[in-house]
């Protein structure tokens, strides 16, 4: 039978080994690359699979979320004294600075996530990354660095993001009667630091890329059958959205604090 | 040919393969049999490359794989065709997509020549109809005619084919068998199939290799099958009543 401090060292070691294994496989992702002719190819089409067919779901979150935000500090910010501009300040620093950027990459580590870890789980258990691999080709390469570059065009998708949000905070908070387009407007511009849109692009690109590896990771080493890979695709959301938080912590001390 | 000389493979305390040695000739199909656990698709997955082996070595027309460097290893790869149990066929691609594959990957062919090659395979394995099909929308038996072109577009040296007839019904596995034997004449390559099924073992197996516990219990031609004493063989080749019947006719017959 085991003791408690032994169960916490098995479990310790048992994730520092998967972390060495995960940096294992980016090591593995950038050797001996495809051809770019049949890379260029697969880069398009994993645009259109992550970014582009993501729009969809990203604009009608943002849109209500957006809105969202703007009701709720409007009730709340109930006092005379207070300027109703505040509103459209606060706003734009919830949707800039953590809603885009944060609240989307959760859900994207949801739908992409899942969709990347299933993808390449499935073409684990029917053998068809043992195929690459037995034609002599890098089948990380070919999976992976393809859904990396994709992803590097996922900060596009957060920009449309702070566009709706803000543009649905202001239909919400202008039509539901709650202050002025001009007052909305004037809180938008408000104490506007540039850095912040810096601050929020840069944890973009650093999430997507934790969206694009961390699911593949664990869809690449996973063993078993179709039971299993349903199963990967939930620990792979767990931990793109464990990593995602703890990373949000970390560069938001690093860079705003 | 392929030489295997005293290979060695164990995953932590268990030893899956215990000193086996053998070879394996050109233009000949060879039939790797034996039960479940004995260690066939491990000993497959070795002359792959895919298993690394502890001891021994593995030599592929004289080349030693352990002394290969990985542009070499990565070459020989080149030269192997697989056609795996459950065909491994990319979803995301059409048949004719499927066997292009190798050439997109590894030769700088224009696409006119590339789409004659395939072609030429697709016909070879009477499929140019299922051209622009995807592998959902055709039957098990042709997405295993799909992997054999798949496999051989390259044309290889050496062809692994593990189980080919899993899953189908025993006319289709026939023309399979069939289908590897004309194909291994006929591109004069070492073909190695790892195999349940004893209706290929009496069709194809021009060598036969018996594995038990990671041991080589048996070797030998379809012939000799029929004549062996080997308890660990007549127990795994005739256990239905219906082989016992074909053996026993067999040699009432020579006799």
């Amino acid at each position: 039978m085991l003791f408690l401090p032994e169960v916490v060292y098995f479990y310790f070691m048992n994730h520092l080994a998967q972390i060495g294994s995960y940096f294992l496989m980016i090591r593995e992702v950038f050797k001996k690359p495809t051809k770019w002719r049949i890379m260029k190819t697969l880069i398009l089409k994993e645009i259109d699979e992550l970014v582009y067919s993501s729009l969809g779901i990203i604009i009608f979150i943002s849109f209500f979320i957006g809105a969202v935000v703007t009701i709720q500090t409007a009730l709340n910010l109930n006092n005379p004294l207070i300027p109703k501009n505040l509103i459209g300040f606060a706003t734009r620093q919830s949707v800039i600075l953590e809603f885009a950027p944060t609240f989307v990459s959760i859900i994207m580590a949801g739908k992409v996530g899942s969709y990347i870890t299933s993808s390449i789980g499935t073409m684990r258990v029917t053998e068809q990354i043992d195929a690459l691999e037995v034609m002599g080709v890098n089948a990380l390469n070919y999976l992976v660095f393809p859904k990396i570059i994709a992803m590097l065009f996922y900060p596009f998708a957060i920009a449309i993001s702070m566009y709706v949000g803000i543009f649905g905070g202001w239909l919400a908070g202008v039509f539901g009667g709650f202050l002025t387009s001009a007052d909305f407007v004037t809180g938008l511009t408000l104490d506007f630091i540039p850095f912040h849109i810096a601050y929020a692009f840069i944890k973009t690109v650093i999430f997507a890329l934790i969206i694009a590896t961390v699911p593949a990771f664990h869809g690449f080493y996973m063993k078993g059958g179709a039971l299993e890979v349903g199963k990967a695709s939930t620990t792979a959301f767990v931990w793109t959205s464990v990593v995602i938080i703890i990373l949000n912590y970390i560069l938001t001390q690093l860079l705003l604090g | 040919m392929i030489e295997v000389r005293d290979i060695h493979k164990s995953f932590g305390d268990a030893h899956v393969l215990k000193g086996i040695s053998t070879t394996f000739e050109k233009g000949k199909t060879n039939l790797v049999i034996g039960q479940s656990g004995s260690g066939k698709t491990v000993f497959l997955k070795c002359l792959l490359g895919l298993f690394t082996p502890e001891e021994g070595d593995i030599i592929y027309d004289g080349k030693i794989y352990s002394n290969l460097s990985v542009d070499e290893r990565r070459n020989l790869r080149q030269e192997m065709g697989m056609v795996f149990q459950g065909s491994a066929l990319f979803d995301s691609m059409t048949v004719a997509g499927n066997v292009q594959f190798p050439l997109e990957m590894f030769t700088k062919q224009s696409k006119s020549e590339m789409q004659d090659r395939v072609d030429t395979v697709l016909k070879r394995v009477n499929l140019i109809d299922a051209h622009h099909k995807f592998p959902s929308e055709i039957s098990g038996g042709m997405q295993k005619r799909v992997a054999i072109a798949r496999a051989i577009v390259m044309n290889p040296k050496y062809l692994f084919c593990d189980e080919p007839n899993s899953g189908l019904d025993p006319k289709t596995a026939i023309l399979i068998d069939d289908l590897i034997k004309e194909i291994t004449e006929e591109y004069d390559i070492v073909t190695i199939i790892n195999t349940h099924d004893m209706n290929s073992v009496m069709q194809i197996g021009e060598k036969i290799l018996f594995l038990k516990n990671g041991l080589k219990e048996w070797e030998g031609t379809k012939h000799e099958i029929f004549k062996t004493d080997n308890e660990a063989v007549t127990g795994f080749v005739y256990s239905s009543d219906l082989f016992k019947k074909v053996r026993q006719m067999y040699i009432e017959e020579k006799n």
